[in-house]
């Protein structure tokens, strides 16, 4: 549970690597992704080009290997996958160190490791250069869907929050003598868990009211707007307004809005809820 | 002197990002006391409550509860007998129904049926909440939920009650209703809390944490009464109260 914090994976740094637009370098991790998937498993020599040209990346960035290295774990789970291919494929059988394996298996199995290990490199690399927000940035840049965008910049803007939400929570569970030692504790943390993301849930239903009292309206929300102004959030009446045309604010059309909105929170349907 | 239900010595502690909060504290509190723990922001008060069960150790000096060290042997009977109730009470119920989260701590104790939902039932009868024994806790009102967030520690039947900003977010009448039950639980009490006038209708005693050391210790009324001390420790009583016409 030690992953609360959302900057995590940053290294901070100046180097040309970190200074480059966020959005050139998401398009060059995709570029760069999209070769490393197409090319032909049996291209051996194409793989250390690739390779080189990731570690030199590397290098101008300053990302220290030491730090890179650890990271690499999260690929363990295809390195099982790619361990177990040449034993579970079928087709014609070679003999590696006495081991009679599957020909095409073990081929898919390098294939398998070698783009995964540079897609990680990659992504790492991505995330030690780029901080969270400007990811983000570079996101809207390129236009992703704003509704998008916006649970990525919530995400990370949260996740702290979250993370503390838990802290606390283990804080007072200790202090009721709770302690997680084997199995019949699951049941317990289980339902913490729950109990975490209801209030996760309600936190975002009370930002997304506090939101809407600030003139947010989500509903058929369009990708292009919020990128021209400085501050993420803007409402489309504002937008209306910015370009011109009639306000929202001026007519009874907010209603629904507001009445749909209040009507949305569960705790509402409750008909054993009792007044403070 | 008896033994003091909790005895604190010499307690320093510094966080691992460096930060020293507490420089040295002594504090005792006896059987049956009800006492205020008073200070600024930032004085060291959640970090001084989280050594009283144990959540944070490794500082220098010691903390005692009925005589039993606060050490890793001993935290599951530290934490029987120190009972801390947090100031969101949304930390501290997380179960299901309201039942289920008060019987959380007798169970984790070893209760079981008939004598767990006995001790349950009896919690909650003191904090007159028995009434919504089935309810989810998220459904309840805030006053509410501190209330059962209260029996969660009265039911593992604790020598000290410690509450962290009891008042806080509380409507008057809340308010007023849980100083009743405080009043009425005949335990001792340890309150940590900025809300001054509750400190002077509860608690007979006052300890003033200023950076991370033990400013004052008095009777509540002459701790609120002593002006440069109070405006020395950034504490401030509010408008329009006078703690003379208490009297």
């Amino acid at each position: 549970m030690g992953a609360g914090h959302g900057h995590a994976l940053h290294v901070h740094g100046h180097s040309p690597v970190h200074r480059a637009p966020a959005h050139l370098k998401i398009l060059g991790l995709l570029g760069f992704m999209l070769l490393v998937v197409a090319t032909p498993g049996h291209w051996h020599s194409a793989f250390g080009l690739w390779l080189a040209l990731l570690l030199t990346v590397v290098v101008v960035a300053r990302v220290p290997f030491r730090w890179l290295l650890p990271r690499l774990v999260v690929e363990v789970p295809f390195v099982v996958f790619a361990v177990l291919m040449p034993f579970i494929a079928h087709g014609p059988r070679v003999d590696v160190l006495g081991v009679a394996v599957s020909e095409s298996g073990l081929l898919a199995a390098w294939t398998l490791l070698a783009k995964g290990t540079l897609g990680v490199i990659a992504g790492l690399t991505l995330a030690a250069t780029t901080s969270p927000p400007e990811l983000v940035r570079g996101l809207e840049r390129l236009r992703l869907p704003s509704a998008l965008v916006q649970i990525a910049a919530f995400m990370i803007r949260y996740l702290e929050v979250v993370a503390d939400d838990l802290r606390r929570q283990n804080i007072a569970l200790a202090s009721r003598g709770f302690v997680a030692r084997d199995p019949r504790h699951w049941p317990v943390l289980a339902k913490s868990i729950g109990a975490l993301f209801i209030r996760s849930y309600e936190r975002g239903e009370r930002v997304h009211l506090a939101m809407l009292a600030r003139g947010y309206e989500a509903v058929g929300e369009r990708p292009t707007p919020s990128r021209a102004t400085p501050d993420g959030f803007v409402g489309k009446a504002e937008r209306r307004r910015r370009a011109g045309g009639p306000s929202r604010h001026d007519n009874a059309a907010d209603e629904p809005v507001w009445g749909r909105a209040a009507g949305e929170r569960p705790v509402d349907h409750s008909p054993g809820r009792m007044p403070s | 002197m008896s033994t003091p239900v909790l005895d604190v010595r010499g307690l320093a502690f510094a966080y691992p990002d460096g930060h020293q909060a507490l420089f040295g504290v002594d504090l005792h509190v006896h059987q049956g006391e009800r006492v205020a723990l008073l200070g600024p922001n930032g004085a060291g008060k959640t970090t001084l409550v989280h050594h009283l069960n144990g959540i944070l150790t490794g500082g220098a000096g010691s903390v005692a509860v009925s005589g039993l060290p606060v050490e890793k042997k001993n935290l599951k009977e530290i934490r029987r007998r120190v009972g801390v109730v947090f100031q969101d009470p949304d930390d501290q119920l997380f179960m299901p129904t309201v039942r289920e989260d008060v019987a959380f701590g007798p169970r984790n104790l070893g209760l079981r049926r008939a004598e767990l939902d006995g001790v349950v039932m009896a919690a909650l009868d003191r904090v007159g909440m028995a009434a919504y024994v089935d309810r989810p806790p998220h459904h309840l009102s805030f006053g509410q939920r501190r209330r059962v967030a209260v029996a969660t520690v009265l039911a593992m039947n604790p020598s000290i009650l410690v509450l962290d900003e009891p008042s806080s977010n509380l409507d008057p009448a809340s308010r007023r209703e849980l100083a009743e039950i405080l009043v009425s639980l005949d335990i001792t009490l340890l309150m940590v809390t900025h809300d001054l006038p509750y400190a002077l209708q509860l608690c007979e005693r006052s300890i003033v944490l200023s950076d991370g050391v033990v400013a004052a210790d008095g009777p509540t009324y002459d701790v609120l009464t002593d002006e440069a001390l109070m405006r020395a420790h950034r504490l401030e009583l509010p408008f329009g109260f006078d703690p003379a016409a208490t009297r």
